[in-house]
């Protein structure tokens, strides 16, 4: 029985090692050990710390580095404040029907592929597009709007893309609060800011913290917005990556941006669970 | 005439097919060819197919795609690829993802000489040809004729006419382009790091100054279309054969020889080091160097080939678009890319990035 109970851990567990070893951890071996690679001469390589030092020493690649994080917390903010009340909405007022056809509204944006949404904006908000087109066409515009290749349309984009991964946490968590909790905070004389401040955020926060990591990792790691939407001014940390490995050839450096990536994306989201004092386990579990 | 030569086509490919039936019937491979939008159009791999027996499988790709794909196995998962002939002998000599052509197995008469003789010549590494030509082309400026007549010269896309209606890509071509609008000469420092450096910073500071002028730096030619053909970019650095298509639907818009001469680049067959299908690849190589096929290639991709009188083929509205870009003269000012010596990618990248990031 114990034997049989064991042989059935190991085989579900199988998958999930082989995923980890095979799809993660080897690659990322081999990509830290390309890390330390330095280019000495034609087809020639020794052992060096010169692809970091490299990063260091370049302003252009931290400041890269550092616009791309602060943006994408930027991004994961501004996607909390839009989401929490469309999620309070789906999971607190809305009933029955009209809950799960919001919910799948919030969905059917993703049946398409991000490539699609992408160019779906860009449609929306070229110079050419609907919406300058609509201004002009109502006199609000005296020529065409250039509304794309700006740092404003990338945000758009990636609050966009990453809304319904922070809607879904946030409605599963708001949904398991009692609404006779919420009854009972008006019933002691709490207004609307001290019920939402003292019951429904900690609460959610969970829901608020899973969402909000899933979302900066995505914004961190997104290539595609950034380059199309983004235009002349926007450079993203990803596009040095991808620019390093495919155009420039230099694999070392761009494994070296690689490995920077991994780590500053650690450390901002083991940062923000310090800062709201959550735990790993807690916000999983 | 035309019945003779019909004839003669019957009972060659008749003879041809025979004789491919019997060798091929021990050997019909898969060929996997990674190759540019284009350059292996449907008709001519079913033709191909059913003349030689062999299966293609095309991968459409661009240089650097084509080299990182290449260097990630090795060389391998591909039996025939089509980079540029100034890309060819630096990835080889650093990361090894060619083999040497027999060229005993292809029929160089079917090439124009003077092309096959420089292509052998850049892409020779250790006394071993590892390339030879197929589709050349050039690079210089689209513009819209009407609404920018005085872009003539790379450098003039940063004039204040036409500021905010410019585009390039942020690439090796527009440094080259500029630098030589500069009246400064990349190719005569390629083998000099320090003395290449020194003109890549020039580059860097001209593009700095003239980004406020740029809409957005393009990054494919779908892209490029459309702010061309929407009014949004007037001018803009692009191949030649992207400012011909745009010819057909709009007059106006045409490609420019630049005055300081357009940049010419010819793209190759190249065995990578791993392939398993060589003779695939040589049938392949002699088969669309024929000139009726390469004729076939140009109508749909727009550029010509190395093929040997195959441009009696080619279509009359695409001759005369040549001419009208390419004068006599802006066909001797062609700057022909020579071979990248290996590490300059490193040197434009830090310049590439600076100026993306520059304000």
């Amino acid at each position: 029985m114990q034997a049989g109970a064991r042989l059935g851990f190991i085989l579900l567990l199988t998958p999930l090692l082989l995923w980890l070893t095979l799809l993660i951890i080897i690659p990322h071996i081999d990509m830290l050990l390309l890390s330390l690679r330095e280019r000495v001469g034609v087809g020639q390589y020794a052992t060096s710390p010169a692809n970091y030092l490299t990063f260091f020493g370049e302003p252009l690649y931290l400041r890269t580095f550092m616009r791309t994080a602060v943006m994408s917390v930027l991004a994961t903010v501004i996607t909390l404040l839009i989401a929490f009340p469309v999620s309070f909405y789906i999971a607190k007022i809305a009933r029955g029907r009209v809950q799960s056809s919001l919910f799948l509204l919030c969905l059917v944006p993703f049946w398409v592929s991000e490539l699609v949404r992408t160019f779906g904006w860009m449609i929306l908000l070229r110079e050419t597009g609907l919406i300058s087109t609509l201004l002009q066409y109502l006199g609000l515009a005296s020529g065409p709007v250039e509304m794309l290749y700006n740092d404003a349309a990338m945000m758009v984009g990636l609050v966009y893309t990453s809304m319904l991964f922070m809607v879904v946490p946030l409605v599963t968590t708001l949904e398991s609060l009692d609404d006779a909790v919420i009854e009972a905070g008006y019933d002691l004389g709490g207004n609307g800011f001290s019920v939402l401040r003292e019951i429904i955020i900690p609460h959610a926060t969970p829901g608020i913290v899973s969402g909000s990591i899933v979302v900066f990792m995505l914004s961190l790691g997104n290539y595609l917005t950034p380059t199309m939407l983004g235009g002349k001014d926007s450079l993203w940390f990803t596009e040095l990556i991808y620019s390093q490995f495919i155009v420039r050839f230099n694999w070392e450096l761009g494994a070296a941006f690689g490995f920077m990536l991994l780590i500053l994306s650690s450390v901002i989201v083991w940062g923000m669970l310090r800062l709201t004092g959550q735990t790993l386990e807690k916000t999983m579990g | 005439m035309t019945l003779l030569s019909n004839r003669l086509k019957l009972a060659t490919s008749v003879v041809a097919l025979t004789i491919a039936g019997l060798a091929q019937t021990a050997s019909a491979d898969t060929l996997r060819l990674l190759t540019w939008g284009g350059y292996a159009p449907e008709d001519v791999v079913a033709a191909f197919e059913a003349e030689t027996g062999h299966t293609v499988e095309v991968t459409l790709s661009n240089n650097e795609e084509m080299i990182a794909k290449l260097r990630a196995t090795g060389g391998g998962g591909f039996d025939l690829a089509q980079p540029s002939q100034d890309r060819i002998a630096g990835p080889q000599a650093e990361f090894g993802i060619y083999k040497p052509m027999d060229l005993s197995k292809i029929d160089e008469s079917q090439f124009i000489p003077s092309m096959l003789a420089a292509t052998k010549g850049n892409t020779t590494v250790d006394g071993a040809v590892y390339g030879v030509p197929h589709v050349w082309g050039t690079s210089g400026l689209v513009v819209d004729t009407a609404k920018a007549p005085g872009v003539k010269d790379y450098t003039d896309l940063c004039s204040a006419d036409v500021a905010g209606k410019v585009s390039y890509r942020l690439k090796r071509p527009t440094l080259i382009g500029f630098a030589f609008a500069m009246g400064l000469d990349p190719f005569a420092a390629y083998g000099d790091e320090a003395a290449y450096t020194a003109v890549m910073e020039k580059v860097e500071a001209k593009l700095k100054d003239c980004k406020p002028n740029v809409k957005t730096y393009w990054g494919g030619g779908d892209e490029l279309m459309n702010l061309l053909r929407s009014g949004e970019v007037v001018a803009s650095m692009a191949w030649d054969t992207g400012g011909w298509k745009l010819n057909a639907d709009n007059p106006d818009i045409t490609f420019v020889a630049p005055a300081s001469g357009a940049l010419g680049w010819i793209d190759t067959f190249v065995l990578p080091a791993k392939g398993g299908a060589d003779q695939a690849a040589y049938d392949w190589i002699n088969y669309v160097m024929q000139p009726e096929v390469a004729a076939q290639i140009t109508a749909v991709a727009g550029n010509f080939t190395a093929s040997k009188g195959a441009d009696e083929f080619a279509s009359d509205e695409l001759k005369a678009r040549y001419q009208a870009s390419f004068s006599p003269a802006a066909v001797d000012n062609i700057k022909w890319y020579p071979p990248v010596p290996a590490g300059l990618e490193v040197i434009e990248g830090g310049v590439l990035d600076r100026v993306q990031a520059a304000k």
